[in-house]
């Protein structure tokens, strides 16, 4: 018996009354920037789960703003679901009523507010996800009713081209077009021909051209002048003793100087190693203006990039055999194959971390503020369905499992490399992260773990390597993180017997072990030592955003 | 400021030469002043001074400087070091580099 009382297109007639709820205001798929108010208050409607494009570098500003300025009385208990709570406008959704839950990936500058909001009862963190695991549920249980999104331009017939920095939009877009919500985009301009089409017109509802264009923020330059020494001295443990010793060729770098300093050490120090072509090939990152030394001493095979970064557009377009870019030579990035690409595709993850506690849980969360992650839970997990064989693959799996009776498989490296002593003394290894205490005030009932300790495989600090993969149990691997720690209380406080044990089994090796004199670490070894040595290896290229140019 | 005081045992230092300094007066770093005792001075202990702006790490500072002492002929030498918040990293980092100079000179 066919069921004839219910009714299988809701969705599509509650889009088309919104559709129709919002024609006076549009002329074909195009709306006047002085009709968004109108346009919004007419598509949206009270607890409407909408995805506001806050990616990780690119913004929905000009619709972020319209979406603050609404009547709440209108338009209010809105759900939000996006990448990156970046703006202002994005808390004052919650102040003023609008929107009262959230799920989300990472928030960096508005985390005091977010953790002030949550404390005063004005927002409900429903969860905090990994950016690839927050697009999963676009298709799941968060598909959005209404997607807000930034493009570089449209046609006349409402095709976008989202450029260099494409970042979440055709994961948002597939999501909401494909299941009855409606798309609104923002452009900087209309053009007759858009360079290339990267939505087609057909899965976007209207287009708003904005008085100025959408904002980007420049997240992934860090100045060479800022790397320090001791930066440098982890950069050649990292290289000599993980990159080298495993034969790593598909990585991807978390952001910071740490990293930055490895990337500009390959052309110097890696060289002289003889790694060329040996680590280092293929890349699932950002590009950073510090990779320019190395891909152009002929170390870099391949880079598929999350996002664009400003003032690389011309350099990615001179170099189309390196990064992912179309036939116009522009870059085409994807926030959501990035990061599958670096989950699977890679063999190692590295960056740092704030917190490490004595079974190496790692966490950047800290009292009064809430970050979330963005991509590095995804990044620095190991990848248990992957089956393809690689040397790093199976040397870490090998590691790992040495003397237990498990089936032998794979492991992904995932490297945490931190100083000792962060700025002011703080130290970085503790015996119970802040995140602990914190689980409650956010109103979660775990705490806020950025990588899980048995994902962790290596830390580096100034101190050198200890090397999970070969620590047989637990105390070994407590004494293996304490026989890097330095002189903190966690350092102080480790068995020297017992680490001098891990040390002759490999465990935890110091510089001295690998080879590297303390005092070779200095800046000299940098491919690039300023902001204007990074423009002049790109041959002029590279155009740093004036917040960059110091000279 | 605090000061700090300590006198240390360590391998007698063979060279000499006039007083090495290394790094710099700068938040997050610290100078380090090499000198020779004077000639009735026992020859396997080093003094150190610590000049320093950041509080209560006493501590810290004797371990470090225990295992600079450890892993440096610094014995006969008098050590002084102008410290404004360097890691434990950095000191050691210097203290490398301003042994590594004065053995390098010829005496």
């Amino acid at each position: 018996m066919t069921n004839q009382l219910k009714t299988w297109d809701k969705r599509r007639r509650n889009r088309t009354r919104r559709l129709e709820r919002a024609a006076p205001y549009a002329t074909g798929r195009h709306v006047r920037a002085e009709h968004v108010e109108a346009l919004l208050h007419a598509i949206i409607e009270p607890a409407d789960r909408v995805c506001l494009e806050g990616d990780n570098q690119k913004q929905a500003d000009f619709l972020a703003r319209a979406l603050a300025r609404l009547n709440p009385s209108r338009v209010h208990d809105l759900h939000m679901v996006q990448s990156v709570v970046a703006l202002p406008e994005h808390v004052d959704l919650f102040e003023k009523g609008i929107a009262c839950e959230i799920d989300f990936s990472y928030s960096g500058p508005q985390g005091g507010r977010l953790a002030a909001l949550v404390q005063a009862g004005k927002i409900r963190i429903n969860a905090i996800h990994t950016y690839l695991e927050l697009f999963a549920r676009y298709f799941v249980d968060l598909t959005p009713n209404v997607a807000l999104i930034a493009a570089e331009s449209a046609d006349a017939a409402g095709n976008l081209y989202t450029g260099p920095n494409t970042e979440d939009t055709p994961a948002i877009v597939e999501a909401t077009a494909f299941h009855d919500g409606i798309v609104i985009a923002q452009v900087n301009e209309i053009r007759e021909t858009v360079p290339r089409i990267d939505i087609p017109a057909g899965w976007v509802d209207f287009v708003i051209v904005t008085p100025r264009a959408n904002l980007i923020e420049p997240l992934f330059t860090r100045d060479p002048a800022l790397i320090s020494e001791i930066q440098v001295l982890m950069a050649m443990l990292a290289i000599r003793g993980i990159y080298a010793e495993y034969g790593v060729r598909r990585l991807n770098h978390g952001i910071g100087f740490d990293t930055a300093a490895i990337e500009l050490l390959l052309p110097t120090y890696g060289a002289e190693l003889g790694l060329k072509g040996k680590i280092c090939t293929h890349w699932a990152l950002n590009p950073h203006p510090a990779l320019i030394p190395a891909i152009e001493a002929g170390f870099v095979e391949s880079v598929h990039c999350f996002g664009s970064e400003l003032g690389m557009e011309r350099y990615v377009a001179a170099r189309p055999d390196v990064f992912f870019t179309a036939a116009d030579g522009s870059l085409r990035s994807n926030r959501a194959f990035c990061q599958a690409a670096g989950h699977y595709a890679c063999d190692l993850f590295i960056g740092s971390t704030l917190q490490i506690d004595l079974h190496g849980n790692s966490s950047t969360a800290t009292k009064g503020r809430i970050t979330g992650f963005g991509g590095a839970p995804n990044m620095g997990a190991d990848a248990r369905g992957r089956r393809h064989e690689s040397p790093a693959w199976l040397q870490a799996g090998e590691e790992a499992r040495a003397g237990a009776a498990v089936i032998a498989r794979g492991r992904k490296l995932v490297v945490q490399v931190v100083e000792t002593f962060r700025e002011g003394m703080e130290p970085t290894f503790v015996e119970r992260l802040d995140a602990v205490d914190l689980a409650q005030t956010m109103g979660l009932r775990n705490p806020a773990v950025m990588i899980y300790g048995d994902d962790v495989s290596h830390i580096v600090t100034e101190e050198g390597i200890a090397n999970l993969l070969l620590c047989r149990n637990f105390d070994e691997r407590e004494q293996a993180i304490r026989g890097v720690a330095g002189y903190t209380s966690v350092g102080l406080g480790r068995d020297k017997r017992v680490v001098e044990d891990l040390r002759r089994r490999g465990a935890i090796r110091r510089p001295e072990d690998l080879g590297i004199a303390r005092r070779k670490a200095t800046r000299d070894l940098l491919a690039a030592r300023s902001i204007k040595d990074l423009v002049h290896a790109s041959g002029g290229l590279y155009e740093p955003p004036s917040r960059f140019r110091n000279w | 400021m605090e000061e700090l005081h300590v006198e240390i045992p360590s391998r007698p230092q063979g060279r000499t030469r006039d007083a090495v300094l290394v790094g710099v007066v700068a938040s997050g770093h610290c100078e380090i002043l090499l000198e020779r005792r004077a000639a009735d001075a026992v020859p396997d202990r080093c003094i150190v001074t610590v000049h320093t702006s950041a509080h209560g790490f006493g501590p810290i500072w004797g371990a470090v400087l225990d295992d600079c002492a450890e892993r440096h002929a610094l014995g006969g030498l008098k050590i002084e070091i102008h410290d404004v918040g360097a890691t434990p990293a950095i000191v050691t980092l210097r203290m490398a580099q301003a042994i590594e100079a004065w053995e390098e000179a010829h005496g």
